[in-house]
């Protein structure tokens, strides 16, 4: 996981059995590295065939759609290191976004209000996955499967019953909306690149997240459910806590996501969503995480939300139609996954 | 002299079956207490008792002289009886030095900045390995690509520098060849040398007479003998744990059935 320090403290304790590890091997152990390969293929692939790809524009575009998968597969990877699924994430952004969105239509005039009343709802729904997953002992994929399509019905039945159409009504002339608005749908300016928040959201989340695995007890914690739940009790880990946080943690993900989606577009489509649990976990696969836990980055889960990023605008910037887009998605999964698993094998049989 | 621990006629029922009846077992410092029995005799509900996952139904459990029912495994390493169980003692995929402090991690700033003390953790696990006599190659290896043997070692090394008082082995030689069986008898020796008194749980009475100092017999949820190692020899033991007449007995079919007479196994009668 962390093999970046180890020389400096200690290179005259080698020991003589350890043949020297060159970079290419060590290099070949870490999880991002298949998505750091996929990334510079599909970078160099959209240089060549779509011409507006190279300019400063495009790229905070691409970095624009990156960061809106980004800032979910995040914490998605990090449920994955630990174990579990999360099938019902896409549409969790939508719910959290009506909710705050009606809250403060319905409630009060100040959207600030919904914005908080959202943000206990969703943790108290991620809290309820990871409740549901531990108390039960059922699969996540069936739990979460269950809330996935109990949101989407609620997020299309309650919007009906209140607003009556299927998209929520516009809270842009309400008290809060502009310092709303600048946390989570705001973009500024650097040079001649135009940066969207949600670009600054997702490198922190980057960031906090990859503290939290390699720097922290609740990181061990979290790789040592995932790779061996049994055995990490028996240690005396908290497995429970730890599983209902990390579903906590994608809650409050979908939160920042949900808030951005009503403050960008001020009227939410209550049927959206649907679908980009998917995008969430085929980022985290790309990026090194094993289907099975225990195993996998933040870093890497960012680079696999680039990759879709990239191609989803690069598709466009091509003059393609974007359906080929899907086609790619499930491709460029395979090609990672294939790659990944066949690294890990080689760094394996003999460090 | 106070036992660490002190089990006396302990029962434990699973609804209506009969897990455990009237065991008793005493663990003292220094000294390697074995329990041998075959396969259902009721070994993996003794451990569970002592390492806090169930609790027993009858008798009494003491530590320290103190009677005592454990809630939890938590609760059991915070007494100071650390359990090695034979399959998931680790995490395969996470290194040695993450494995060593699992549960434990030694941490180092405050507040927010609060982390893991990585060097210290490196270190430890390198010198308290190598302090067992275990020389690893490089903390930074999945343990998962340890032999089964080196494996048990390191929980083995990890219970004792966590201060362990009480270490209780699930068949830590069940699944290894004899040099790596050879290896880890050697810790576990080494585990009694440094004070700690020892539970080692196997169905080999080799290995058990090798190292045990008291030895307790179980069959089929009770106890068949218990016997100091000065009171019994390895044959005696052997012939016990085989069931004694019933392996007589055995050996006297199998001598018939040498030449079988209807290959199938069905006798027309």
């Amino acid at each position: 996981m962390s093999r970046t320090e180890t020389s400096p403290a200690q290179p005259a304790k080698g020991d003589e059995r350890l043949l020297h590890r060159s970079l290419a091997r060590r290099l070949m152990g870490r999880p991002e590295l298949g998505s750091v390969v996929g990334a510079a293929a599909v970078f160099l692939f959209f240089s060549i065939v779509a011409e507006p790809f190279l300019q400063a524009s495009s790229l905070s575009t691409v970095l624009y759609a990156s960061s809106t998968i980004g800032i979910m597969a995040v914490p998605v990877a990090l449920l994955m290191i630990g174990g579990e699924f999360d099938l019902s994430a896409g549409v969790m952004v939508v719910s959290s976004a009506l909710i705050s969105s009606m809250v403060s239509y319905q409630m009060t005039a100040n959207t600030w209000v919904g914005v908080g009343v959202s943000l206990l709802v969703t943790l108290a729904i991620g809290a309820f996955n990871g409740l549901l997953l531990t108390r039960t002992k059922l699969p996540s994929f069936i739990i979460t499967l269950g809330t996935f399509f109990m949101l989407t019905g609620l997020n299309l039945g309650f919007t009906k019953l209140i607003d009556g159409t299927v998209s929520t009504k516009s809270i842009a002339d309400m008290e809060g909306f502009a310092s709303a608005r600048a946390l989570f749908a705001s973009h500024l300016t650097l040079g001649s690149v135009d940066i969207q928040i949600t670009i600054l959201w997702w490198l922190a989340l980057v960031a906090v997240a990859t503290w939290i695995l390699l720097r922290t007890r609740v990181g061990n914690w979290i790789f040592a459910v995932g790779g061996n739940a049994d055995a990490a009790r028996a240690v005396g880990v908290p497995v429970t806590k730890t599983k209902i946080g990390l579903y906590m943690g994608v809650a409050f993900a979908a939160w920042v996501s949900g808030q951005h989606l009503l403050f960008s577009y001020d009227a939410i489509q209550s049927g959206d969503g649907v679908g980009n649990e998917f995008l969430y976990i085929i980022a985290a696969a790309v990026g090194g995480c094993l289907m099975t836990g225990g195993f996998g980055s933040a870093i890497g889960a960012a680079v696999g939300a680039f990759i879709f990023g990239m191609a989803s605008k690069g598709i466009v910037y091509a003059q393609w139609n974007p359906d080929w887009y899907k086609f790619f998605l499930g491709a460029m999964l395979l090609l990672a996954t294939l790659l990944n698993a066949w690294v890990r094998k080689r760094a394996e049989e003999k460090a | 002299m106070t036992a660490l621990v002190e089990l006396a006629d302990v029962s434990k029922y699973y609804g209506n079956v009969r897990a455990l009846e009237g065991v008793s077992l005493e663990v003292h410092a220094g000294e390697i207490s074995c329990v041998l029995g075959d396969n259902g005799a009721g070994k993996s509900t003794l451990i569970k008792i002592i390492a806090g996952l169930h609790r027993h139904d009858a008798g009494s459990f003491t530590i320290d002289g103190e009677e005592t029912t454990l809630s939890s495994p938590r609760e059991a390493l915070d007494r100071g009886i650390a359990t090695v169980y034979q399959d998931l003692a680790v995490v395969p995929l996470m290194p040695v030095w993450r494995n060593f402090f699992l549960g434990s991690e030694p941490t180092t700033g405050v507040g927010p900045f609060k982390r893991l003390d990585v060097r210290t953790m490196r270190e430890t696990t390198r010198s308290e390995l190598l302090r067992m006599g275990i020389d690893l190659r490089d903390v930074d290896q999945p343990i998962g690509t340890l032999s089964g043997g080196e494996r048990q070692c390191v929980a083995i090394a990890r219970a004792v520098y966590f201060g362990a008082k009480v270490l209780v082995l699930d068949e830590p030689t069940a699944a290894l060849g004899v040099k790596q069986s050879g290896v880890v008898l050697k810790y576990v020796a080494a585990a009694r040398d440094a004070g700690l008194g020892v539970v080692l749980i196997t169905h080999n009475p080799h290995h058990a007479y090798l190292v045990g100092d008291r030895f307790v017999l179980l069959k089929r949820g009770t106890m068949a003998g218990s016997h100091a190692k000065s009171e019994i020899t390895l044959e005696e033991l052997t012939r016990q744990m085989a069931g004694g007449s019933e392996l007589e007995q055995l050996s006297h079919e199998l001598a018939r059935t040498a030449t079988p007479e209807f290959p199938g196994g069905h006798r027309p009668d």
